[in-house]
């Protein structure tokens, strides 16, 4: 009986791997995971929108935010989704050079965006405005900086694949990778449009 | 033989056109919430609903023309994960505003 579960297995196994809606599977159970994060990110708004006003005598969001330097963070991240869409271009015409630039400029975009949220924290907490601040601080750090750190896991992700791609060429795994990347790196995209709306915009209103 | 790959998933079957169009859109999207806030021209509620616009057209725009979301049966299951957890997130946001709202004004 173990033999035969066994074997059995085994033959499942290389089925599974040659199966045609491999990648469409994966891609699918990817897509799943991002709704799942999203109502992760879902919960997060929420605790923002209760404890957002309770500033505790702190600053309000009126007084720490500054709108040119978010849109300037917002256009880094809607470029680096654009290029991002042209690398996927480039994977489709089997172009390895542009894919290769696609993604080195994609990732440098995106770099360029989690520098200057960094430098945006230092700043609130080197004036004493940190997470401890106040309610509206706490819920305010943790919205996005949880964004933050999604994004800076999809440049330690985009190095990888770039490496891959450099090394291993544009093979079938390597695209498929590729593929399920650009879905985490627009995913994020959408979920900065709620945080500038919400936070920023709302906040300084 | 990538053809098929790509042409498979449903998730990416971009052209340079669909890429520009949602830049170029989501480029506006962004400039008039951003205007409205910094002129200060609108009422606050008005500028609020100008910004939750922006927002949830700019979200459509990106799930259209980066995601390739939409009623194809290659995209339909994606479309039915997304709609279900829309309908956890607006429990999950709308009843947590409702609720603590609802508690704070009871407790004024």
């Amino acid at each position: 009986m173990m033999t035969t579960d066994a074997s059995t297995i085994g033959i499942a196994h290389i089925e599974e791997a040659a199966h045609p809606d491999t990648v469409a599977m994966q891609t699918f159970g990817f897509w799943l995971y991002l709704m799942s994060d999203l109502i992760l990110f879902a919960t997060l708004f929420a605790t923002y929108a209760v404890l957002g006003h309770n500033y505790a005598g702190g600053p309000t969001g009126k007084e720490l935010f500054d709108l040119p330097y978010v849109l300037g963070e917002t256009l880094l991240l809607l470029f680096s989704s654009v290029t991002c869409g042209l690398v996927m271009l480039a994977v489709h015409n089997e172009t390895q050079k542009r894919v290769l630039i696609g993604l080195v400029v994609t990732f440098l975009l995106g770099l360029g965006f989690v520098s200057m949220e960094i430098l945006e924290f230092r700043s609130l907490i080197a004036q004493g405005y940190g997470p401890d601040r106040s309610a509206f601080l706490s819920s305010y750090f943790t919205l996005v900086g949880t964004h933050g750190a999604h994004v800076t896991f999809g440049l330690i992700w985009m190095a990888v694949m770039i490496g891959q791609v450099a090394v291993k060429g544009l093979t079938y795994p390597v695209q498929s990778r590729l593929m399920r990347l650009s879905m985490f790196w627009h995913f994020l995209d959408i979920v900065w449009i709620g945080i500038f709306s919400v936070v920023y915009l709302m906040g300084v209103m | 033989m990538s053809q098929a790959l790509i042409e498979s998933t449903g998730a990416s079957r971009g052209t340079l056109k669909s890429y520009l169009t949602g830049f170029v859109l989501s480029l506006i999207l962004t400039a008039i919430p951003f205007a409205l806030v910094m002129s200060g021209a609108w009422s606050a509620s008005a500028a609020i609903a100008g910004i939750l616009s922006a927002g949830i057209l700019q979200i459509l725009v990106h799930l259209y023309y980066f995601l390739h979301l939409d009623t194809s049966s290659a995209a339909r299951w994606n479309m039915l994960a997304m709609i279900f957890t829309v309908l956890i997130m607006v429990l999950f946001v709308g009843g947590t505003i409702w609720i603590m709202y609802n508690l704070y004004h009871r407790m004024m």
